[in-house]
C-alpha cells in the first residue's frame, strides 16, 4: 500500500461526507442525493463516481470485485482494480460469490448477490428525465410533482414509430411507486435483478454529483404500459460458445478467421465459474 | 341570456404587471406603461365570465393584454393578483392561481385545453402527430397504448387530419394542419374548456376559413365552453356569442357578439369597427 495517501485514497471527511449522503439515498430509494464529488486521479467520465462510493465504503477486510461491461480483464475494471489496491490493500477477486463489494460498469453479475454484499454502479447520468428535459431545475420539480409523463411519451412515441420500445439501456424504472430512476446505461436484461434483490445497490455519478441507491427489498418495476409489457432481451435459441449457458446476457461477436457469428457469456467470471476455470 | 347559469370560468381582478411598480404608478399610465417606473400592467383588473357552452370572444389590439389573460389562465405565467374560479374543479371553491403544481397540471391535463397562436409552443415538434395527443392523455395517467391510439385517430379525424399521418412529426405538417393537431391535442381529454389564442392568425385565408369552420363543428358536436382570442373581428363575428374588448390591459365594453359590433359604444371598439367595414 502506498503510504502517502490516506487509506483509499480520499481524506476521512470526505468519506464521511459521502457515506452521509448514501445513508440519505437509502432511506429514499430512488432518489438523486446531491454530493460533493471529489477531484481523483482519473477523468470524469471513467467511473469518478463509482470510485468515490467504493473508496467511502471499503475497509481493510472487504473483497473487491470490479467489473467492465461483464468484464474482470477490460481496462476500466482492470485500472479501478490497481487503484484500489494501490491505496488499501484490499484483497480483489473475480469470484461474484467472493467479492463483499463489486463495482461494475453497464452490467449486473448473473449470479445473485446476497445480502452482505454491496453492489455499486457507475453511472453517466443519472437523471432519467435528461432525455425529455434539458434543465435541471424542471426535472426536479417534475420528481417532486410525479410529473412523469414526459418519459411515458417518449416510450409511447417508440411504440408509434417503431412498434416497439426500442430502449435497450438505461431504461427507466418506477422505484417503489415514488421516483423514476436511471439504473445506469446496463441492459434492460439486468432490470429484474433489482427488484427485491437481497443486496444493496449503489449508483454514483461523479460528473454529475449525484448519489442514488436501492436498498434491499426494493420494488422496482421497468415502465411498461397496461397492454404492451416490459420485454428484456431475449436469447432464445442461442448459447454461449464456452459454457454452453442460455440463460445469460450473451455477446454477440464475429470470428474473423472464419466469418462467423457467435455469442459469449457478458459476465467472463460466471462462465469461467460455469466451465470451471476458477 | 345567463344570469339563472353558473359560469364555467369566473376571473376576478386580474392583474399582471412587468416591473417593480411605484406608489403613483396607476395614475401615471401612458397606455398600460407606467411613465415613472416603466412597470407595463399587461393586464389591469379583468374581470370575467365563461358560461356552459358559449364562445367568448376578446378582441383588441396586440399588447392589448389578451394573450396575458390566456397564459394566465394556462398557468404558463403567474399573475401578479387576482382570482378564478372552475366550476368543474372543486364546484368553484378554490381559485386556481393559488393551487399547487399537481393541482395546476390536473387542471390543465383534464379541465382545460390550450390551442396557441405559435404551434411551437403547444405541440413537440419532433413527436409524432399521435404521440402529441396522446401526451395529454397520459399527462391524466393513462397507461393503455390501444386507447390512446384510439382516441388519437378518432380526433384526427374529427379535424380532418388523414389518419395515414398520424405516425408523422408534425414539423412536416403545414401550418393549418398544425393548428389542427393543437386542436385535437387540446380536445383529447373532453375539457370543458378550450382556449384559442389567435389560431388563425398567420394562416392564409382558405386555411382560415377551415379552422373556424372546424372550430364551430367542435362547438356543435361537443358543447364545450371556448374563450376565443383575436385581433380579427370577422373571426369574432362568425365564432363568439359575446365579446369582450380590450384596450391597454383592461376590458373597455362587453356584451353580444352582434351588438357590440352593430352598435359600439366605447371609442375605440367604435374605431375598430370602422376598421372593419
Amino acid at each position: 500500500m502506498n503510504k502517502n495517501y490516506n487509506f483509499a485514497f480520499l481524506d476521512e471527511g470526505s468519506k464521511r461526507e459521502i457515506r452521509r449522503s448514501c445513508l440519505k439515498a437509502v432511506a429514499i430509494p430512488g432518489y438523486q442525493v446531491p454530493f460533493g464529488s471529489r477531484e481523483l486521479p482519473i477523468g470524469r467520465g471513467w467511473g469518478t463516481g463509482g470510485i468515490q462510493l467504493t473508496l467511502s465504503l471499503i475497509g481493510p477486510d472487504d473483497v473487491l470485485k470490479v467489473i467492465d461491461q461483464g468484464s474482470d480483464e477490460s481496462v476500466n475494471a482492470v485500472n479501478i482494480k490497481k487503484f484500489v489496491g494501490l491505496c488499501t490493500d484490499v484483497k480483489t477477486t473475480v469470484r461474484t460469490r467472493e467479492a463483499t463489494i463489486i463495482q461494475t460498469r453497464h452490467r449486473i453479475p448473473e449470479i445473485p448477490m446476497d445480502k452482505d454484499q454491496i453492489l455499486v454502479l457507475q453511472v453517466p447520468i443519472p437523471e432519467p428525465l435528461r432525455t425529455v428535459e434539458a434543465s435541471e431545475e424542471v426535472t426536479k420539480k417534475m420528481h417532486a410533482e410525479k410529473d412523469y409523463a414526459p418519459i411515458w411519451l417518449q416510450l409511447f412515441e417508440s411504440l408509434v414509430r417503431y412498434r416497439k420500445v426500442t430502449i435497450s439501456s438505461e431504461y427507466p424504472c418506477m422505484v417503489e411507486d415514488r421516483y423514476v430512476m436511471n439504473p445506469s446505461p446496463i441492459p434492460k436484461f439486468d432490470n429484474e435483478k433489482m427488484h427485491m434483490a437481497e443486496c444493496l445497490y449503489l449508483f454514483g455519478a461523479g460528473r454529475e454529483k449525484k448519489i442514488y441507491a436501492i436498498p434491499p427489498h426494493t420494488d422496482v418495476v421497468s415502465l411498461a404500459f397496461d397492454d404492451v409489457p416490459f420485454e428484456k432481451e431475449s436469447f432464445q435459441g442461442k448459447k454461449c460458445r464456452l459454457c454452453g449457458s442460455g440463460n445469460t446476457y450473451l455477446d454477440e461477436m464475429f470470428d474473423s478467421a472464419s466469418g462467423e457469428k457467435f455469442f459469449q457469456c457478458s459476465d467472463t467470471s460466471y462462465c469461467q465459474e460455469v466451465r470451471g476455470c476458477i | 341570456m345567463h344570469l339563472k347559469e353558473t359560469p364555467i370560468l369566473k376571473i376576478k381582478d386580474l392583474t399582471v404587471k412587468y416591473g417593480p411598480g411605484c406608489p403613483s404608478c396607476l395614475q401615471m399610465l401612458e397606455k398600460n406603461r407606467c411613465m415613472v417606473c416603466g412597470t407595463v400592467w399587461a393586464a389591469n383588473e379583468l374581470s370575467l365570465e365563461v358560461y356552459p357552452g358559449e364562445v367568448l370572444g376578446i378582441v383588441g389590439e396586440s399588447g392589448s393584454g389578451k394573450s396575458t389573460l390566456m397564459k394566465s389562465l394556462y398557468f404558463d405565467l403567474e399573475p401578479t393578483s387576482g382570482e378564478a374560479f372552475l366550476q368543474d374543479f372543486q364546484n368553484g371553491a378554490r381559485n386556481i392561481w393559488s393551487l399547487n403544481g399537481a393541482e395546476k397540471r390536473t387542471i390543465k391535463n383534464n379541465i382545460m385545453g390550450m390551442v396557441y397562436q405559435n404551434p411551437v409552443l403547444g405541440l413537440r415538434m419532433e413527436y409524432s402527430a399521435a404521440s402529441n395527443i396522446a401526451e395529454k392523455i397520459l399527462a391524466a395517467g393513462s397507461r393503455n397504448v390501444s386507447q390512446m391510439t384510439e382516441r388519437a385517430k378518432e380526433l384526427l379525424q374529427a379535424v380532418e387530419i388523414m389518419t395515414s399521418r398520424m405516425g408523422e412529426a408534425p414539423k412536416n405538417f403545414s401550418g393549418g394542419m398544425q393548428q389542427r393537431v393543437q386542436i385535437s391535442k387540446a380536445l383529447a381529454n373532453n375539457p370543458s374548456l378550450l382556449l384559442l389564442d389567435e389560431v388563425t392568425t398567420g394562416l392564409d385565408l382558405s386555411v382560415q376559413a377551415k379552422v373556424l369552420d372546424l372550430i364551430r363543428k367542435i362547438k356543435a358536436k361537443f358543447g364545450i365552453s371556448i374563450l376565443l382570442v383575436s385581433h380579427d373581428l370577422a373571426v369574432i363575428r362568425m365564432l363568439a356569442d359575446r365579446t369582450v374588448v380590450m384596450l391597454d390591459g383592461r376590458i373597455v365594453e362587453s356584451g353580444l357578439t352582434d351588438q357590440i359590433l352593430e352598435d359600439p359604444q366605447h371609442a375605440y371598439t367604435q374605431q375598430l369597427v370602422h376598421s372593419l367595414i
